[in-house]
């Protein structure tokens, strides 16, 4: 963080909404704006981008004035080790199948605590595929196959 | 109020006796109070989860069962609260002042009973104001016009910003991020596509239950690892429940006042069960002929925080039935899970579905009961609950998260999008962007937009006409007031005191 950043809190959020700001202006660009009186599709978005723009300015600013507190602890192991399963399901589930992909992405995630034991999380995988199976299979009847395509089934 | 009300409710109760919505009621307020009970997972997270099975069910049904929930937290956070320091629910933190202080005097029994009944005189009471006041405030609404609808929703949106802890500056702006993330898909008037960033999962705007879980379910389970600690329960031996009739007496008049107020600050945009929980701890120190006994085990600090969240828990959907505007995430999930079912949130639900909005109403005082007989007796159960270690538990979470997610339409595309929000969840956290203002901001776009539209339209495009318009004036007034009061120094000191104690 620039030293001139007196807050990184207020300074990154700031960033992140002019950010966003930005390439929600960038989508604007393709659409018809209208006028006051009939407005296009781009309108109300023109002013809510608008808006967060000045937001995220006037966030940025305060960050550079105002002393703050630096952001304490950010749980990088947690956040890769919880979301990276999550894509994981998502790219997986169609192709290997419900049980096998719950099954890897609950193992996976279970690393994500320092409390890790193997033996907890097998028995973890073992009730939660089954009640997963349960609830979602069998009692509301998703179409998920048990065992996908990768793996020999259909 | 007139003797419609009672026929309502006997049409109401005629819908939550069946059978299948007394199990759908039941199953809400037990995992309610599960919830509660179990810090780190809260009712939005669990409501979020179980949006896609409530696609399953008939409309009243879900919202039967996901109201559960809801009040059914209120319930089971204060259980924790008072037998080991820890609420299990943001509403309960109060009551663990007092409460924790009281179980520590081996009167935790006293302390559980307390709660528990004036949660349900709370619970009761609110039921009825909901049935009397909910009709003829719809009745009004249906008077509205565009104009008065933007301005309404502009007001529910800032009192609930000036109402949320933190940042004002950052409050509205995730409130403004929410809807601008809301515009995306397909413009209402002329089809077009918008920001779909040529992704054609994006064509139908982003996936509401996917947003909801990334954000709190993917969100908060990294925001809990990040110090994982072992819970100690001091298993506490609960004496004797029932108090004497003199200890009893101590607790009726804080019972009442909490009620009261829990219901006034449920209504108000932005309210609920947190601020009147809140606001009932420091009336109740204020009235107290000796406020320094509050910290020390004081019954008052349990009964009037307790009344008040429950009452303030169920008054809140008042402005979700009536008006179809969210007072506050929870009821932003609710309007969201009625969308789902086809429901046009609004005035019109009372008179177009009767049966779901008096049904849900009456499921409420049932649940009441249901809970009342659930956290008395069972007491010990629930602290069994409370041994579960978080490691165990999150990969449950996680794995309801993911396959919820997906069964909403099958779409791989959507378990992604939570997995991208749960970053967004955890990162504005640790910049101190809350996120609920942000689902508020999301659930209310497509229609803040209409509105202004329409009402642009019909003013030929003279943005006066918010002003011109009476009623519309006089919402923008109270909104901007919303806004400005908070930033006044002396209120906003208040503020953060009242948020810190």
């Amino acid at each position: 963080m620039p030293s001139f950043v007196k807050n990184p809190k207020d300074f990154l959020a700031g960033l992140i909404f002019i950010g966003v700001a930005a390439i929600f202006g960038y989508g604007i660009l393709e659409l018809p704006v209208g006028s006051a009186f009939r407005m296009g599709p781009g309108y109300f978005p023109m002013i809510l981008a608008g808006m967060l723009g000045v937001l995220g300015a006037v966030i940025m600013f305060n960050g550079i004035r105002f002393e703050g507190e630096q952001i304490q602890n950010f749980a990088w192991r947690g956040l890769v080790n919880i979301v990276l399963p999550v894509v994981f399901f998502g790219a997986t589930l169609k192709g290997l199948g419900f049980v096998l992909s719950l099954t890897l992405t609950i193992f996976f995630t279970s690393i994500a605590s320092s409390k890790f034991k193997l033996w907890v999380s097998l028995l973890n995988v073992a009730v939660l595929v089954f009640f997963g199976w349960l609830i979602f299979i069998w009692g509301l009847n998703l179409p998920i196959s048990l065992w996908g395509p990768w793996i020999g089934g259909y | 109020m007139d003797m419609n009300v009672f026929s309502n409710l006997a049409l109401g109760f005629g819908q939550a006796l069946t059978l299948a919505n007394l199990l759908y009621c039941f199953l809400g307020v037990f995992l309610g109070t599960i919830v509660g009970v179990l810090p780190g997972l809260g009712p939005i997270a669990t409501i979020a989860m179980l949006l896609p099975i409530t696609f399953q069910l008939p409309p009243t049904s879900s919202l039967i069962m996901l109201a559960g929930i809801y009040y059914g937290a209120q319930y089971g956070g204060s259980t924790t609260a008072i037998l080991i320091n820890v609420p299990g629910e943001s509403s309960s933190v109060v009551t663990a002042i007092d409460g924790y202080k009281l179980a520590r005097q081996g009167r935790a029994g006293f302390a559980l009973f307390t709660a528990a009944v004036g949660s349900f005189f709370a619970g009761t009471i609110s039921t009825f104001l909901i049935a009397g006041f909910a009709p003829p405030l719809a009745a009004v609404a249906l008077s509205f016009g565009p104009a008065e609808y933007f301005s309404l929703m502009v007001l529910g949106l800032a009192a609930s910003v000036s109402l949320a802890h933190g940042s004002l500056i950052k409050a509205v702006a995730m409130v403004v991020l929410g809807l601008l993330l809301g515009t995306i898909g397909q413009d209402l008037y002329t089809g077009t596509p918008r920001f779909n960033f040529n992704m054609t999962d994006l064509s139908d705007g982003l996936e509401f239950v996917a947003l909801v879980m990334g954000l709190f379910g993917i969100g908060e389970i990294v925001r809990n690892l990040e110090d994982e600690h072992e819970r100690s329960v001091l298993a506490q031996k609960v004496a004797s429940l029932i108090p004497s009739w003199a200890e009893f007496k101590t607790t009726i008049a804080p019972i009442l006042r909490g009620t009261a107020l829990g219901s006034v600050l449920g209504i108000l945009p932005g309210g609920g069960a947190m601020l009147a929980s809140f606001a009932a701890y420091s009336m109740e120190k204020r009235l107290a002929k000796d406020p320094s006994r509050f910290g020390k085990g004081a019954i008052e600090g349990v009964a009037g925080p307790e009344s008040a969240n429950n009452s303030g828990a169920q008054t809140s959907f008042i402005p979700m039935l009536t008006l179809g505007i969210p007072s506050n995430p929870v009821m932003a999930l609710m309007i969201g899970a009625m969308i789902i079912q086809g429901i046009v949130p609004g005035p019109n639900v009372v008179t177009e579905k009767p049966e779901l909005f008096w049904g849900l109403i009456a499921s409420m005082w049932v649940g009441n009961i249901m809970l009342l007989i659930l956290n008395l007796p069972l007491i010990g159960m629930w602290v069994k609950f409370l041994t579960v270690p978080y490691h165990v538990l999150f990969p449950g979470i996680m794995a309801v998260c993911c396959i919820g997610v997906y069964s909403v339409s099958n779409n791989p595309f959507d378990v992604y999008t939570m997995a991208f929000f749960g970053v967004v969840g955890y990162v504005m956290v640790k910049l101190d962007c809350e996120p609920a203002p942000l689902i508020l901001g999301f659930v209310i776009g497509k229609m803040l937009e209409e509105y202004l539209r329409r009402a642009m339209l019909l003013s030929r495009g003279d943005p006066f006409v918010f002003f011109q318009r009476p009623i519309s004036a006089g919402l923008l007034l109270l909104a901007i007031a919303a806004l400005t009061i908070v930033l006044i120094p002396s209120v906003s000191k208040k503020r953060e005191e009242a948020f810190k104690e």
